[in-house]
Formats: structure tokens, C-alpha cells, sequence
């Protein structure tokens, strides 16, 4: 068969593309090497839906960045994915810095942006105490706020697949060829580069001496490789987006990879800061941000480091140790000890300075280097992705049977006077699995009943919210494990912590000999 | 299970089993346990190798036989258990508290008492508030969650093992993944002596040739996927790595035993006062808190190293809200007459009231008040030094005019074992002023 679009990366922006496009008769791929939506920038970022102040005008991030902020919200209601509408402050703490807060006040006003002021840092202290006393004054955005930026691209993308959009996660794309009428698509699984699971191997086996039978090949060759033939393709790859424009056009944009790293707060430091807390952006760069999270935890970083490993997300004392020192300069309180996760993304800036958004080729549409504001954009991208569409003929129909929309249960926000009723009725939502977030077994298996249903621990957590919180699945992961495994009919040994690989068990323990 | 309690236990580890136990035999006809698991029994469960009950039961057991001799003395007693449910919000009233529990069998529902004990033990500290840079791969554990998945869920973890701290699960556990056939490379502490017992350091890392490295830490982990090797370098006295130590380590799996935290999150959304230094209540010489009729014992009050001193604290706290509930309507009787503020049989709340005071040398007390006219004969101050002390020392009580109180010795001191001293009531009633300090000082 031959799709008829075939979307490269299930990231944010592959999720909302695959979205819109369900709305249309087309027959939609959408490409994931990971084994889950939302593995890359999309699920390691600062969580924020930006106010539009930031970008400058006449960029593809400053005409999309408002728009896409009204959308994601709009967006978020539809499909129940959390989010807040905090606001955000850009806070100058010298008065020099005051000038840079007018100069983003007019950028902002430029895009669009509404609602925007700048006010004195006694006014601004007053809203959030928390704040150091050396705040000399504050742009207020009120427009923006903080989202749960996994679930939004899972949801968008559940709605895709329940209306007919082919999902098809570990599939790494190899090579394309146009072969006049659609393209072909070399895909490699890429679970065929991971040990098989060792069924037989000696437990007693010395580390480092042969495990199992057999030399098990890596992928190199043709092995495990499928053609995927597509007539259109579009480039949602991320960080790996110009490697998929050069296997179709000559190169013209390069990714800089760029690490950023942060720290995830415990809630148990109480209510620090109540809106996004951004730094002036100075000579020096952006600064830290520090922001609450949906589950009113706290995020603080990134930092910005060129990375030569893409997929490298390690986090360094280093950069810790100084995002530690730049956010106690905006928030003295802050605590590096009352972190529960450290975690660092990988952004897909470019040597182009801006997304890089149009046809490449023939049938072949860029949505490249997605950076920050991506997230928030993301669902303007995909609005501009399908004008394109539309003026090259390939919209002609909406789909009449289109089901929109999506609920999710969470047993926190079950109106108390509904729970006993609510538990009576379902069962599975009275037994606590995660302590720490208070989230039940009824809606970790309702997350594997969905359209996507989540194949690791980490899936789970990303629908359901288990082991968020300050155990970090210290407490929750085995039995997470245990459910995923009873409800998929799976071997436990088989099942991963998080992306293909990443298995947490390695064999079951000895055994009892019952001696004649 | 009634809509009222006199007593309702959260947790049914040992804790919350000695507490129901004692508050029984105290006098109390209505008692609930409530525990989250799918049986009673809490860490013990996993805790397969032996070494409890030296004290208290003065025999050796493994830590299920132990809880199994807590389940079984509740046999029969009356006591209502409620299995696989959660207490998810306590609402301190004055005349009576309010639970709000949840389960799958009995659902979600509001249940009030008299008194309350909190045994909801610990948790495990986890890589992110050590912040140990690398990836996030998978094959990181704390060992609590490992020593569940080899002793519960039966399946092996790793093979190659690095252990990180020295606290005794980490100890027990590099000693069980050996018996599995892993092989644990090393232990590696950042501190320059252990957290953990001497008899686990002995039993579990030289009996198998496991060496244990002082100031030591991990600086990296690496791999994508799963781990593929760690850095471990040695630090300075601030504990920051100095270059030209780094050791690599060839692993598939990191064990984590860097701490324990007592769970307190229900007890903060309650209003209980926490004590920074133990991350668990404050409390008056029967562990009771800060909010009259909630007592605490046990892991979540402050981490014990012995299951023992954990049911000899826990008999205390149920005995206590034992009396508490019965003098609350003993006093409902009795109301109107004029009652005596000052002995053991007017309400302690009015007692007068002392604190004890840990100078730099002492991590914590507990308990933290004493109320001389509430104690019977004798009470039992634990505590934990801050460094070890390999030649003798005192521990020194003083009062507000830095008269000495009481003074113990000891022969040696380690921050990873518990020590507790008696103090008499006849030396707390002279005891002046409003505090006692409590520090390791010279012999004199």
C-alpha cells in the first residue's frame, strides 16, 4: 500500500500535524524511531506555553508563536491535557536590564502578543515573594502558562490514530528514494539493534563471559528493514531533521544540537513561584528559568550547551552546579537538595536561526529545526503545514465520521463527593499505586487502553502520572511493571524502563531444586 | 468495618503491628489497622536474611518470621484490618479526627477516631536528590526497589553491580545479588566512615571480598540504554571529586542506598509539626505530636536501624493512645468536677514541659519533650551521633544552667547505629529550665 502522507517524527509537531491531518481522507503515517510518542525535546523542555514576547519579528517563531499559544490552549481543553494559565515574568535585575524588558515589550506588542506591562520590582515582589530583593523591574505576561507537554503530544496523536492514522513507533528511517509518483522509505526496526531477551542465560554466569547461545547480529545489513511508501512526506525529525532533508534535498540548514539540563523540584518546598519566572535575556544569554509544573512541582534550567551526540541527554555536575547559582540569583530559596529528578533535552537549533518551514522537494515539506518556542508553536506549525498541503490539492475532503476530543480520568480531580460512588462502581480507582502522586490502578490500565497504549514504565508515567513524584517509582516501578505485564499478556523480564533497550530485569532469580 | 474508631493505625509494618498490639492490651476495643500493601507485614516482607529479634524476641529471625510473630500475637484480639487501602487525608478535629481511606474492596470513605498512630514508615532517597550526573538509562535502582524485585517479584535486576552508599539495605543487598550469582564490584561511600552496622559491613561486604570505598563517589554514570560502566572518583573533605582518582567500573547496575526519608506527607497535610533534623514528628515522651491524639512511631518518627527498638517504641506509642482515648472519657465522666493539672491523671497537654536539645555533636533525640509529670519510671531518649568515636566517650545531659543532669558512657559511637540512655524521672523532675542539652563530650 501507499500512504498518502507519511509524517517523519512523532515529536510534538509530528503529533499535531498527524492531528489536523486525521480530520482530511488520507491515508497518514506517522514515524517514530523511539518506541512512544514524544521521546525527544518534546518530553525534555521547560513545559511552558510562551507569551510571544520573545521571538523577532518577521521570524517564522514570531508569526506562529501567539497563534499557537491560543491554540494550545483551546487544544488543551478539547482533549484534556493538563495545563494552567500561570503567566510569566521576564524580571530585569539591574536597572540596564529594564531597557532589554521595553525592547521584548515592543517585540511582544509586534507579535501580537496582549496584556503585556512592565511593572516595578516592588510590584512585582508583591505577586511573587519568593523573588530576590534585587528585581529592579518585571515584564508581565499574562497570556502564558505551563502545560504537561508529553500528554499533549500523546493526546493530539490518540485522536490521530482513532481516526485512522497508522502509528508505527521503532521505526528508524534509513534512507528515502523518489520513485516517480510517491517516495520509498527505508525503515530499520530499531529494536534489532538490542540484545534479544536472554531467556537461558546461567545466573550464575561471571559477568562479562558469553550470555545465552550464539552470536546474535546487530543490525547493519538488510535485516529487519521494511519499505514505506508515501506520497508526501513531512519532516517533523526534530534534532535529526536535517539528516532527513539531505536524504531528499541538497543540505541547507544544520542542526546544532544544544543540550539543556534542569532540576525537577519536590512540591514539598511549598509554593516558590506562582507564574514562569524568566530571566532577562542579556549578552550573556537567556538565563534560567524557573517555573511551577502543572503537578505544582517545579522546573528549574536549562542551561545551553552545544552538544556534538544528539541523542546525548546526560546531565553534568557542571551545568548543574551553575543553574543552581543563576536561579538562586533569581529565587535565593531555591535548594538544589530538595530536587527529585535531574533531566536534560536536546534542542534542535540550526545554523538557520529560525524553523525552517517550507517544501524542500517535491512532495516533501520541511517542519525542521523546531526550537524553543516549539512546543508552543507546534500546533500553528501544523496549521501552516496543511495550508501548504492545501494549495498543493491534497485537502479535498474532510473526513465525515471525524471523532474529536478525548477524557481522561484522574482520581485527584473526582469531585469528593463523587469518589464513593465513583470507587464503588470502579473498583480499580480505589487501589493507590502511586503513593506519592496518589495515582490508582484504574488509571494506569485506562492509559493502556487507549489508542497508544504505553509499551514501558516510563510510558505509564507519561499517561498516567505513576512515579512523577518524589520516589521517582521507587515504590511504584515494580508494581507498574507488574500491571503492564498482566495487561498486555507480556513476559515482566521483557519490559522496559523507558525507550527500546532499556530493560529492567535481567533474568529470574535461582530457582529451588527439589532433590529425589 | 464500623463508620468510628477509638484507635486507627496507617501502616501495618511493624510500627503500626506493635502499636495495635499495645493499645489492645492497653484497653481499647475498636482498633483499626490500615495498610496499603496486600498483606500486613510492611518492609519485613522483603527482608528475607535474618538478624532480627536479637532483642526482643532474643532469638534470630528473618524479617518475615519477625513480622509473622507480630501478625499472629494480633490473632484473635479483634483488631479490624484493612488491606491494599490507603489513607489519603487526616483532618484533626478537636473532639474526634477524621480519615479519609481508600481501596478497592472497601472503597472510598470517611472514618473518624478518637486517637491516630502514624507508622507509615520510610522512604528510599533516590539519584535525583543526590543529583549523580550521567543518563538516565535503565538499570538504576535504590535498593529497597531491587531487594523487591529479587525477594518478591523473584527476577534479578542486574548482573554486574555498583553499589552507592553504605546504609544497610545497600549492604544486605550486595551480600543477596552475590547469593543470585551478580557479582557486586564495590561499595562506594561518600562519607569517610559507613552509615550502615558493623555486623553488615563484616557479614555482608568482607565476607564476600566486596571492597567498600571511603570518600568515595560516583561522578558518571554512562549508557543509553541501560548502564554500561560508572566513574567512581575519591573526594575531598567539602566531597568534591579530586581529579586523577577516577576508578571505571564496567556495570549493568546501580544500587542506590543513600538514605532514608521518613514518610511524612500525610502527617504534614495534617498540620503535625516535623522536626527538620529527623524529618519526622515531634514528640512528647509517649511519641505523641504535636496535634493531641495523633502518635507516631516507628520509621516514619525517625529511621531505626533495628526492627526491635522500632516494636519497643511502637508498644510505647499504643499504649499511650490506649491511655489517651480512655482518659478522654474517663474526663467525659467526669467533666465539671475540678480536676488535678499536675500528676500523671489530669491532661499532660497542661504539664510542664522540657526539650531536649542536641548540641553539634548529636544528630537528633527523640523524643524531643518531656513532660516529667507524664513520665512513669523512666524514659528512653534515642538518638544518633553525628560522627563515629572509636575511644570512649560521654553522652551529657544538661539543664538550663548547664548543670549536668545525667552523663553515659559509651565505648565507641557510629552515626549508623542507633544508641539510646534511660533517664529516671526522679532526675527529670529537678531538672531547671526549659531545655536539656544533649552532646558527646570528654571523660573526664
Amino acid at each position: 500500500m501507499i500512504f498518502d502522507v507519511a509524517i517523519i517524527g512523532a515529536g510534538v509537531v509530528g503529533c499535531a500535524v498527524s492531528y489536523y491531518l486525521s480530520q482530511y481522507e488520507l491515508k497518514t503515517a506517522l514515524l517514530e524511531r523511539e518506541n512512544d510518542v514524544a521521546m525527544g525535546a518534546s518530553r525534555a523542555n521547560t513545559a511552558i506555553i510562551h507569551g510571544g514576547y520573545d521571538p523577532v519579528p518577521g521570524t517564522w517563531m514570531a508569526r506562529l508563536n501567539v497563534e499557537g499559544m491560543r491554540r494550545c490552549f483551546e487544544l488543551c481543553e478539547e482533549l484534556d491535557v493538563e495545563c494552567r494559565k500561570t503567566g510569566s515574568y521576564v524580571i530585569a535585575l539591574e536597572d540596564e536590564q529594564t531597557e532589554t524588558l521595553k525592547i521584548l515589550l515592543e517585540q511582544g506588542v509586534a507579535n501580537g502578543c496582549e496584556g503585556l506591562e512592565i511593572i516595578d520590582g516592588d510590584a512585582c515582589r508583591a505577586r511573587e515573594p519568593h523573588l530576590t530583593e534585587d528585581v529592579a523591574a518585571a515584564l508581565w505576561v499574562p497570556e502564558s502558562g505551563v502545560i504537561n507537554p508529553w500528554e499533549f503530544a500523546l493526546a493530539m496523536a490518540e485522536v490521530a490514530v482513532r481516526n485512522g492514522v497508522s502509528f508505527m513507533p521503532n521505526t528508524r528511517v534509513c534512507d528515502i528514494a523518489w520513485e516517480g509518483d510517491h517516495y520509498v522509505i527505508g525503515a530499520a526496526d530499531t529494536r534489532e539493534s538490542f540484545e534479544p531477551l536472554d531467556r537461558d542465560a546461567e545466573p550464575y554466569a561471571a559477568a562479562g563471559s558469553a550470555r545465552g547461545t550464539g552470536e546474535q547480529p546487530t543490525t547493519g545489513g538488510e535485516r529487519g528493514k521494511t519499505m514505506i511508501r508515501a506520497r508526501y512526506l513531512i519532516n517533523a525529525a526534530g534534532v535529526e531533521s536535517d539528516t532527513i532533508h539531505n536524504m531528499v534535498a541538497p543540505p541547507s540548514f544544520e542542526i546544532v544540537p544544544t543540550r539543556g539540563e534542569y532540576y525537577l523540584l519536590d512540591r514539598t518546598v511549598g509554593p516558590l513561584v506562582k507564574s514562569v519566572i524568566f530571566a532577562c535575556p542579556s549578552a550573556a544569554g537567556k538565563g534560567v528559568t524557573f517555573s511551577p509544573t502543572i503537578h505544582d512541582n517545579f522546573l528549574v534550567g536549562p542551561n545551553a550547551e552545544v552538544i556534538d551526540d544528539r541523542d546525548d541527554t546526560a546531565v553534568t555536575r557542571a551545568a548543574l552546579d551553575d543553574i543552581a547559582r543563576k536561579a538562586c540569583r533569581m529565587v535565593p530559596d531555591f535548594n538544589p537538595r530538595t530536587s527529585i529528578r535531574n533531566f536534560a533535552g536536546v534542542r534542535a537549533n540550526s545554523t538557520c536561526g529560525d524553523f525552517v518551514i517550507g517544501k524542500a522537494a517535491e512532495n516533501f515539506l520541511d517542519l525542521a529545526a523546531i526550537k524553543s518556542p516549539g512546543l508552543t508553536c507546534a500546533p500553528a506549525i501544523a496549521r501552516a503545514a496543511l495550508d501548504i498541503l492545501r494549495e498543493d490539492g491534497w485537502l479535498s475532503e474532510r473526513k465525515a465520521d471525524w471523532r474529536g476530543g478525548r477524557r481522561v480520568v484522574r482520581f485527584k480531580e473526582i469531585p469528593e463527593e463523587e469518589r464513593a460512588a465513583f470507587v464503588r462502581d470502579h473498583p480499580l480507582y480505589g487501589r493507590v499505586i502511586c503513593r506519592c502522586e496518589t495515582i490508582t490502578e484504574g488509571e494506569i490500565v485506562a492509559s493502556m487502553k487507549r489508542e497508544i497504549p504505553p509499551v514501558s514504565i516510563d510510558g505509564v508515567k507519561r499517561r498516567a502520572g505513576t512515579g512523577m513524584g518524589r520516589c521517582q517509582g521507587g515504590f511504584c516501578g515494580p508494581r507498574v511493571l507488574g500491571i503492564i505485564a498482566r495487561e498486555s499478556g507480556r513476559d515482566p523480564l521483557s519490559i522496559e524502563e523507558d525507550g527500546a533497550g532499556s530493560r529492567v530485569l535481567v533474568s529470574e532469580t535461582k530457582k529451588a531444586v527439589r532433590r529425589e | 468495618m464500623r463508620d468510628h474508631y477509638q484507635l486507627i493505625v496507617i501502616g501495618g509494618g511493624p510500627a503500626g503491628l506493635g502499636a495495635a498490639f499495645s493499645a489492645r492490651r492497653g484497653g481499647l476495643d475498636h482498633i483499626l489497622i490500615v495498610e496499603r500493601d496486600v498483606e500486613l507485614g510492611g518492609i519485613l516482607n522483603q527482608c528475607i536474611h535474618n538478624g532480627f529479634g536479637l532483642h526482643y524476641f532474643g532469638e534470630e529471625l528473618t524479617g518475615p518470621e519477625y513480622a509473622g510473630r507480630l501478625i499472629d500475637r494480633l490473632a484473635g484480639l479483634g483488631i479490624d484490618i484493612l488491606c491494599d487501602a490507603m489513607a489519603l487525608e487526616i483532618m484533626p478535629g478537636e473532639q474526634e479526627h477524621s480519615l479519609r481511606l481508600v481501596s478497592a474492596d472497601a472503597g472510598y470513605r470517611l472514618v473518624t477516631c478518637e486517637a491516630v498512630v502514624l507508622a507509615m514508615g520510610c522512604r528510599e532517597r533516590t539519584r535525583g536528590a543526590i543529583q549523580i550526573p550521567g543518563t538516565r538509562a535503565a538499570g538504576i535502582f535504590t535498593a529497597g526497589t531491587a531487594q523487591r524485585y529479587v525477594n518478591i517479584e523473584g527476577c534479578m535486576v542486574g548482573r554486574r553491580v555498583i553499589i552507592l552508599g553504605s546504609g544497610d539495605i545497600g549492604l544486605i543487598m550486595a551480600r543477596r545479588m552475590t547469593l543470585e550469582g551478580a557479582e557486586v564490584l564495590a561499595c562506594v561511600e561518600l562519607l569517610p566512615y559507613s552509615g550502615g552496622l558493623t555486623r553488615n559491613i563484616v557479614q555482608c561486604l568482607q565476607d564476600f571480598n566486596i571492597p567498600l570505598f571511603l570518600s568515595h563517589t560516583i561522578t558518571k554514570i554512562e549508557g543509553k540504554d541501560r548502564v554500561k560502566r560508572v566513574t567512581v572518583q575519591q573526594v575531598d573533605e567539602n566531597f568534591r571529586p579530586i581529579d586523577g582518582t577516577e576508578m571505571y567500573y564496567d556495570v549493568d547496575t546501580v544500587l542506590l542506598s543513600v538514605g532514608l526519608i521518613p514518610e511524612n506527607e500525610l502527617s504534614r497535610a495534617a498540620g503535625v509539626e516535623i522536626d527538620p533534623k529527623t524529618s519526622g514528628p515531634v514528640v512528647y515522651e509517649n511519641r505523641e505530636t504535636s496535634i493531641p491524639g495523633i502518635f507516631a512511631c516507628g520509621n516514619v518518627l525517625h529511621v531505626h536501624d533495628l526492627v526491635d527498638f522500632v516494636t519497643e517504641e511502637s508498644e510505647s506509642a499504643g499504649e499511650a493512645a490506649a491511655a489517651y482515648v480512655l482518659r478522654r472519657s474517663d474526663t467525659d465522666k467526669v467533666r465539671g468536677r475540678d480536676e488535678d493539672h499536675t500528676g500523671k491523671s489530669g491532661d499532660p497537654r497542661q504539664a510542664s514541659c522540657f526539650s531536649l536539645v542536641p548540641d553539634q555533636t548529636i544528630a537528633y533525640t527523640v523524643p524531643q519533650r518531656i513532660r516529667p509529670a507524664c513520665v512513669d519510671n523512666v524514659v528512653r531518649v534515642y538518638f544518633r551521633v553525628k560522627a563515629p568515636y572509636k575511644t570512649p566517650k560521654q553522652i551529657v545531659f544538661r539543664d538550663g544552667e548547664r548543670r549536668i543532669v545525667a552523663s553515659f558512657r559509651r565505648p565507641y559511637m557510629a552515626p549508623g547505629e542507633m544508641e539510646h540512655v534511660v533517664l529516671k524521672r526522679a532526675l527529670l523532675d529537678g531538672v531547671r529550665g526549659d531545655h536539656l542539652t544533649v552532646s558527646v563530650e570528654e571523660i573526664s
